[in-house]
């Protein structure tokens, strides 16, 4: 069969611009298809961003509300009834609205902010422009992809204005809590809203990780082979790969669950009483260990699928910045494509306690710490590509160096909470808490900013304020390490996560002081965040215009496109690849962009 | 294939870029990567499904429970099932024939199997609602299990919950491929595949309806022979 026609029937920005490149191509564009209903990988990329922005305001928001009742558990806040109703009857916080605010803080911080927000952003921008490709393989897709995330956030969104309130049973949604809805006022109708939401949520992730994949595999320009790539690419692919492979076992588990809520089967289910309506269920046979594995299966993944972007952005940032190359590019890929294996093969670590064979535990400890060999190579090489480097301390790369700060304060301790017998203590405890924060929510939400205010110039033309930057990031760094660094003394001291009140509990009680801290700090934490959107809004209009192409003087493909790129990126053909994305300080020059041959006498990198 | 000789006696560095590493169009790509996706939400309900049932103590014979034939009345264990089998892979059998028209761009010997293929799919589907409708009738469903176990002892109802659950799930793939493969066919007659001088769709779709069967042959070993 004719495959050379086919592999070039699907090129269709591409001959579009043969016809009358030079000119405004989509001059007949309105602003439905421009903005709202957009098939433009770049305008795609800012939905994400900008959905995923609001998504981590309400999130925050939501734990500055829940700090006030960790912080304060015995004081009494008027406005909050009057903002929050009868979920907080006389100024002070229910525990049904706790519980919720728990809830749909960690799902929608995971799952909306860091997985859509952030790789829906990165790898839709970064995808096309870096491999040198007019738009994603499938244009189409990738719309829908962001219209199935939207519909997820709405059905989200509604969840939290029904009466019974949102999902209350935390973010992993754990059987028979999640199963029953005489549980829980947030096991009824708010969880259904929850089930549904994550269901598009996965159809999403689906339509969008196909499309970067096969983008990064079949659309690379000419000379642009896989390790030319540079390694945010790398991290975005088996970020894909990730997302691909592990949200359709979730997807099975919800499916389950959906049916043993309203179908009478009995899949988590075994010899239940429950307390609420002074019932015995007749459910027998069901194991809720069983949603347990399914749900980490994903689970674990997850925490990759929301680290490798970051990890990628960062290396881009630390090497651009630092003007030099990467630090052992092939470890580097070697590395992220070890974590990207390992994250199938250790998700039990999150079920020492749940009455798992001992001896099966001691192979998930053996694998999971494994897992730090890779990462060790990754901090190792970042700290060596800024060793000596000229560095230029740009917000951007501030944020990177903070997100490799992050990574190892974090990390380290997941060496301890890796270990079945340690974790048998720390499990459940704040020690937990102040672990995945540090080095997956934080360390991400660093990654992100360092892409956000790296990239900034080419999403909108314009820069960021770097004064609001700079006050941005240490106050964000300050406080990250303020809120969790002392969560690790509660959690060794065996504080459980989850609790409502920790007032009431004589070996608790000590931590008042603490938690007070914790929440004020998380306040202001918050507010700083706020500055970060008025300097994001802002500067879309009124910030200063970027005059060069090439600002950063980087070597990669996004920088060879026009300031403000139209559909399709480069106004004439797609520049052709010569060499690497880290050609910096050789031979005595600056940089070397990716397209520039090599030349006669040059040395060999 | 034509091009794979022309393609190959140049020395081609498939992964340098500027084209296919794998010589496939990016829509074959994704439904490769998809048909993995799938395959990995099939796995985890066949593997939930082997770990309740190996947790539990006892299990119903499946030669008690699928021994009805329709218009023969009972007694003729995993017969109905052979059929549905023998159905679903004959409807395979044409989707490579269709596709294989294809190649040849003979619209003619595509539509005919595709409209088999359709119709393979379409009787497995009423097979199926048959079987369904057979067991609904003698009392098992989501939720109620009318088996005992093979000792004899009462069954818990994770057997039905299982059952209809899964090959619900195999059945509205099954189903989806019968829709995919109708929009083939009325594409196919609007003469669309004609214009662009490829039928690589018909490929991608029997990729689909190949997979469906596939993971049929898992199924059916699971639920019946196991």
């Amino acid at each position: 069969m004719a495959n050379e026609a086919v592999l070039h029937a699907h090129s269709g920005v591409e001959t579009h611009h043969d016809h009358d490149h030079g000119h405004e191509h989509h001059h007949h564009e309105t602003f439905i298809t421009k903005y709202i209903f957009s098939q433009d990988h770049k305008m795609i990329a800012k939905q994400f961003l900008i959905t995923g922005m609001v998504w981590a305001v309400i999130g925050g928001l939501m734990s500055v509300l829940f700090r006030f009742q960790l912080g304060y558990p015995d004081a009494t806040y008027p406005w909050l009834e009057d903002i929050l109703g009868k979920w907080a009857k006389g100024g002070r916080i229910s525990a049904e609205a706790y519980y919720a605010l728990v809830t749909t803080h960690g799902t929608v911080l995971v799952f909306f902010v860091l997985t859509a927000g952030l790789s829906g952003t990165f790898a839709n921008f970064l995808i096309p422009l870096q491999v040198g490709a007019r738009d994603m393989a499938s244009p189409f897709m990738n719309m829908l992809s962001y219209w199935f995330f939207f519909t997820a956030s709405i059905v989200m969104l509604s969840s939290i204005f029904v009466e019974t309130g949102p999902f209350s049973g935390g973010w992993t949604a754990y059987p028979p809590l999640s199963a029953l809805g005489d549980a829980s006022p947030g096991s009824k109708i708010g969880m259904d809203l929850w089930l549904v939401s994550m269901a598009l949520f996965v159809v999403s992730s689906l339509l969008g990780g196909l499309n970067y994949i096969a983008t990064i595999l079949n659309m690379r320009t000419k000379g642009m082979s896989m390790t030319r790539m540079p390694l945010t690419i790398w991290a975005l692919f088996f970020t894909a790969v990730l997302g691909v492979l592990s949200f359709p076992v979730l997807f099975s588990g919800f499916i389950l669950l959906i049916f043993d809520r309203h179908f009478g089967t009995s899949f988590y289910l075994s010899d239940i009483f429950l307390a609420s309506t002074n019932t015995a269920l007749p459910n027998e046979g069901g194991s809720a260990i069983l949603y347990q594995h399914l749900f980490w299966f994903l689970g674990h993944p997850e925490v990759y699928i929301i680290l490798l972007p970051a990890m990628g952005m960062v290396s881009e940032i630390l090497s651009v910045n630092s003007r030099k190359p990467i630090f052992g590019y092939i470890a580097m890929v070697g590395s992220l494509f070890a974590i990207a294996i390992l994250a199938f093969l250790v998700w039990a670590h999150h079920m020492f306690v749940t009455g798992l064979n001992p001896f099966l535990g001691s192979i998930f400890v053996l694998l999971t710490l494994l897992i730090a060999v890779p990462s060790a190579i990754k901090v190792f090489n970042w700290l060596t590509t800024i060793w000596r480097g000229n560095i230029r301390f740009t917000p951007g790369m501030l944020f990177a160096i903070g997100f490799v700060s992050l990574f190892i304060s974090g990390g380290l301790t997941g060496i301890w909470l890796g270990n079945s017998a340690l974790d048998i203590h720390l499990h459940d405890t704040y020690f937990v808490i102040a672990h995945f924060h540090i080095v997956m929510g934080v360390a991400s939400m660093f990654g992100m900013f360092a892409g956000v205010y790296h990239w900034y110039p080419k999403m909108y033309g314009r820069y960021l304020n770097n004064t609001l930057g700079y006050i941005h990031f240490w106050v964000t760094l300050a406080g990250a390490y303020l809120i969790f660094w002392p969560m690790h003394y509660e959690g060794l001291a065996g504080m459980p996560r989850r609790y409502y009140d920790y007032s009431i509990w004589e070996s608790f009680k000590q931590f008042g002081e603490l938690n007070k801290f914790i929440s004020t700090v998380a306040m202001i934490v918050f507010a700083a965040q706020i500055l970060f959107l008025i300097n994001f809004f802002y500067s879309i209009w009124k910030g200063r215009k970027v005059k060069e192409q090439n600002p950063y003087n980087a070597s990669t493909l996004e920088w060879t496109t026009p300031i403000n790129p139209g559909h399709g990126n480069w106004p004439g053909e797609i520049p052709e690849v010569h060499r690497w994305a880290y050609d910096y300080g050789k031979d005595g020059r600056e940089f070397i962009s990716q397209t520039e041959p090599v030349g006669a006498d040059e040395s060999k990198h | 294939m034509a091009t794979t000789a022309t393609a190959m006696s140049t020395d081609t560095k498939w992964w340098n870029g500027g084209k296919s590493p794998f010589n496939v169009e990016y829509g074959k790509l994704m439904m490769w990567y998809f048909l993995m996706s799938d395959a990995f939400t099939f796995g985890a309900f066949l593997i939930a499904y082997g770990t309740v049932r190996f947790s539990t103590n006892g299990w119903p014979d499946p030669n008690e429970v699928f021994q009805s034939f329709p218009g023969l009345g009972s007694g003729y264990p995993l017969l109905f099932v052979s059929l549905m089998t023998f159905i679903l892979i004959i409807s395979s059998v044409t989707m490579v024939l269709a596709v294989q028209a294809g190649h040849h761009m003979d619209k003619k010997g595509v539509v005919k199997y595709l409209i088999w293929t359709i119709i393979g799919g379409a009787a497995f589907l009423g097979c199926q609602a048959w079987e369904w409708a057979h067991l609904h009738h003698e009392g098992a469903w989501w939720g109620s299990n009318p088996f005992p176990n093979m000792d004899g002892s009462k069954a818990t109802t994770n057997f039905t919950n299982f059952f209809f659950t899964i090959t619900g799930f195999h059945g509205f793939h099954v189903f989806s491929g019968v829709i995919i493969n109708i929009i083939m066919l009325i594409m196919t007659l609007n003469n669309v595949f004609e214009k662009r001088g490829h039928y690589l769709m018909i490929e991608k779709a029997g990729l689909y309806w190949h997979f469906v069967d596939l993971v049929w042959v898992f199924v059916f070993t699971m639920f019946y022979l196991v």
